[in-house]
């Protein structure tokens, strides 16, 4: 009896990828959220309102994914934001500049994404620069190209109506495609994460990077993998923040690094390393645009909004610290 | 006994300013367990470590098997069938026990980079029942006591079919029951045919667990004996040897025997039991034990570093409430850790700055402003005192060697008025020519007035030092010696006095 549920509780533990405690208080959190704004306030409990929350979510909770992997390394990615961004634009290059058809510019912008993956991962692990700084710097870097190469101007998709189709288009229940992506790459995360060699080498790296390098791991070359996969995600969200603003916006993305690492974060994922999961990741970025569209509709000014958001991560993180405390 | 496993012989390995083995020698066959002895550096550790490939020996030959071998790394060495599970584990915490034995060698699914969770706790199982390990292959490791824990990396190391499975102090953090199933793991081990290598040195385990003893000493090889026909006196003589120190302690006069510091009762869980203990005024009082005896626990405790469950400590015949190292040092009482490096300065700073580091409040003016002209005054002083070799008091204290180092750590607690000072190891890493200037100036601190408690592991340092010997094991004291009454055997017999033993 007691050896099942033993047995039982830590499957559950292994298909999630950790500790679970913190993604099911993330989870209350996020349905006392949706149940106090919705009973404040008439405009929040709309359906239209709730749709928007779920596209609201879609590109911070793509990007804040690829976070995950590198933050349960030990590591961290400032520059997604930035990268997003040069994804988009890289997008808009090929597709409406070069007039080269969709099923060439996606996984052009795709592969834009995890070259810089693979140039972070590679200054991390092989040069070992500081994660911190490696990617700080390249989040400088893939900013200023993304205007350079756009001249600093927005680039329209005029000539491919398909792509805004594609992606924002509303074919089940009046829901944009862009919930459904999100949703199948979150699976397709999780599954990476749980199921995968490289899900198991993130989580053994995180852990105890000496001894999975003794055990025979190469461990340089799946850092660089991690990041490449983060990188990946950034170009998937470029292309969705794109469909979204209908054009490549070269001066977006600064800031979104910290709403990704912030999901993350709220959703459990530890930022010493080793533990993590994308349904939580998930569940944080669904708390933080709740929070941002619950807060504006009820008539907060932005300005409070910032200060709010950036209570709940400390707070996410200090209960976090509180409860690991207590139980050690 | 089997076959020849291993047989290393004329191994010699220096490191910069020790020589730390020198012609050692050792053989293993299989289907023993072999203990390896000595005191600590005796150099145990590090022949074992030649063997599994961490370090590279400067001279002498390995054979396996009977075939001369290179080992250059830990791979080399496990593609050899050698294991060594190290005193700290190298395990990932947040990973189960099987996903740790298989990390790198996953069993895959179809599809080759998808894992195959059932085939890999199905080979964990398999693994421990043929080991007659006792786990749950699903169980995260970080959440199992240090003795599971251990069992993880046996079960690990045996994966990879060694036949060499070297144990660095297995014992030293089980308790009774677990080192009584460590041992039965350990004899169907060697009922398999397995060699193995056990370093210990808890002497009475020997006569439990293995059938031939290695003593080393001075990293040198003194002897290999059947454990049954050596008595456990005969393995301290050899591990001590001679009296390679003739020098008597030099022993000043020290009258006064005012009480400086007393601790009574000092309690915490199993490290620190039952620790009473008194410092006088002008003394030097030596506190030894093997690595793992508790001493520097007991210290950092008394000090505030550490919490305590109970205990008193008195400083001058008064109760004080010392529960951080803040409150020790306003009672005149200094730590210097023996990681100078990490806990005792500011190494990018200058000396002016670290002498000056914990009494910057005596050295304010108004609105915060340091008084330079006084800690320039204060430093200068102690470079004079102390004879610390430095260009100058605006000398970075990275740039410092090893033993002027120790002096500026002992100058900032000097500066800080502490009659109490606690040296961890005061000539850890400090070279042969500069020990004796340390020594020098702990006698001048004493003959000063200063109370020492010195904690060694270096056996001749606390004979040549102390006036009084404490000697630890297990958390506990286990003797209290004088001067006179202190010789190398009796401390060695105090140092392995373990409760069962005790008892008996």
């Amino acid at each position: 009896m007691t050896m099942t549920t033993g047995t039982a509780r830590s499957r559950v533990a292994s298909v999630a990828g950790g500790d679970s405690v913190q993604r099911l208080l993330a989870l209350g959190a996020l349905v006392i959220l949706l149940a106090f704004f919705s009973i404040i306030s008439t405009p929040f409990r709309t359906p239209d309102n709730y749709i928007s929350i779920l596209v609201a979510t879609a590109v911070n909770g793509v990007l804040a994914m690829g976070v995950t992997f590198v933050i349960i390394t030990g590591g961290i990615d400032l520059s997604v934001g930035t990268t997003m961004t040069f994804c988009s634009v890289i997008l808009g290059l090929i597709v409406t500049n070069a007039g080269l058809p969709l099923w060439i510019g996606i996984p052009g912008a795709l592969a834009a994404g995890a070259l810089v993956g693979t140039v972070n991962g590679t200054l991390i692990a092989k040069a070992k620069i500081p994660p911190f700084i490696a990617t700080l710097g390249m989040m400088s870097i893939t900013r200023g190209l993304a205007q350079v190469l756009s001249d600093v101007k927005p680039i329209y998709f005029e000539g491919t109506p398909q792509f805004y189709d594609t992606f924002m288009g509303k074919y089940i229940l009046g829901i944009p495609n862009v919930v459904f992506i999100m949703f199948g790459a979150a699976i397709l995360a999780s599954l990476v994460l749980t199921k995968t060699t490289l899900g198991r080498y993130t989580f053994a790296l995180g852990s105890n990077e000496e001894a999975t390098r003794l055990s025979g791991v190469n461990v340089a070359r799946w850092k660089i993998a991690v990041y490449a996969v983060c990188g990946l995600f950034a170009g998937l969200a470029g292309i969705l923040i794109a469909a979204r603003m209908t054009s490549a916006q070269p001066s977006v993305g600064m800031g979104y690094e910290l709403d990704a690492i912030a999901a993350a974060v709220i959703g459990g994922t530890s930022l010493s390393g080793g533990e993590g999961s994308i349904f939580g990741t998930i569940i944080g970025a669904f708390i933080i645009s709740t929070l941002t569209i619950g807060l504006s509709i009820t008539g907060v000014p932005d300005q409070w909004k910032l200060v709010i958001t950036g209570l709940v991560v400390i707070g996410a993180v200090w209960l976090d610290i509180l409860r690991r405390s207590r139980r050690a | 006994m089997g076959d020849l496993l291993v047989e290393m012989t004329d191994v010699s390995k220096s490191f910069p300013g020790v020589h730390a083995l020198d012609s050692a020698r050792f053989e293993l066959r299989a289907g023993e367990v072999h203990a390896l002895v000595g005191e600590n550096g005796a150099g145990k550790s590090t022949l074992m470590k030649v063997l599994a490939g961490i370090y590279h020996p400067d001279g002498g030959t390995i054979r396996v098997k009977g075939a001369e071998v290179q080992v250059p790394n830990p791979r080399a060495a496990q593609d050899l069938g050698i294991a060594m599970i190290h005193q700290e584990l190298n395990l990932m915490g947040h990973l189960t026990v099987a996903q740790n034995i298989f990390i790198g060698r996953e069993p895959r699914g179809k599809v080759n980079f998808w894992l195959d969770e059932k085939a890999l706790n199905r080979k964990a199982a398999e693994l421990f029942e043929q080991l007659h390990i006792r786990l749950d292959p699903r169980a995260r490791v970080s959440g199992l006591a240090v003795a599971q824990q251990q069992m993880v990396e046996i079960a690990k190391a045996l994966s990879y079919n060694s036949d060499v499975l070297i144990m660095d102090e297995p014992t030293a953090a089980l308790t009774e029951t677990e080192i009584d199933e460590l041992f039965r793991i350990t004899r169907h081990l060697r009922e398999r045919g397995h060699g193995i290598v056990h370093i210990s040195h808890r002497l009475e385990e020997l006569k439990q667990i293995s059938d031939r003893v290695t003593v080393m000493r001075d990293g040198r090889y003194i002897d290999t004996v059947q454990t049954a026909d050596a008595t456990i006196g005969q393995i301290i003589s050899m591990m001590v040897g001679r009296t390679i120190f003739e020098e008597a302690p030099e022993l000043p006069e020290h009258p006064n025997p005012e009480v400086v510091l007393e601790v009574r009762n000092l309690n915490r869980g199993r490290v620190i039991r039952d620790v009473s203990f008194q410092l006088h005024r002008g003394e030097i009082l030596g506190v030894a034990g093997l690595v793992g005896a508790g001493r520097t626990e007991v210290m950092r405790a008394a000090f505030g570093a550490d919490p305590r469950d109970s205990g008193e400590v008195l400083v001058h015949g008064q109760e004080v409430a010392i529960n951080s190292p803040a409150d020790a040092v306003r009672h005149g009482i200094g730590y210097l850790s023996e990681d100078r490096k990490r806990y005792g300065l500011a190494l990018p700073m200058d000396v002016e700055a670290n002498i000056v580091m914990a009494s910057l409040g005596s050295f304010t003016g108004r609105l915060g402003r340091i008084l330079r002209t006084r800690t320039r005054a204060k430093a200068d002083e102690h470079v004079k005192g102390l004879a610390i070799k430095t260009p100058g008091i605006g000398q970075r204290v990275k740039n410092l060697s090893g033993g002027n180092q120790q002096k500026v750590v002992v100058a900032k607690w000097l500066t800080a008025d502490t009659e109490i000072l606690i040296f961890d190891e005061p000539t850890r890493g400090i070279d042969v020519g500069a020990k004796s200037e340390i020594y020098r100036l702990l006698n001048d601190l004493a003959a000063q007035g200063k109370a020492i408690i010195m904690i060694s592991s270096e056996l001749p340092e606390i004979l040549r030092m102390s006036h009084r010997v404490l000697v630890m094991c297990e958390g506990r004291i286990t003797g209290e010696l004088t001067a006179a009454e202190a010789s190398q055997e009796a401390i060695m017999t105090f140092a392995t006095q373990r409760e069962a033993v005790a008892a008996a």
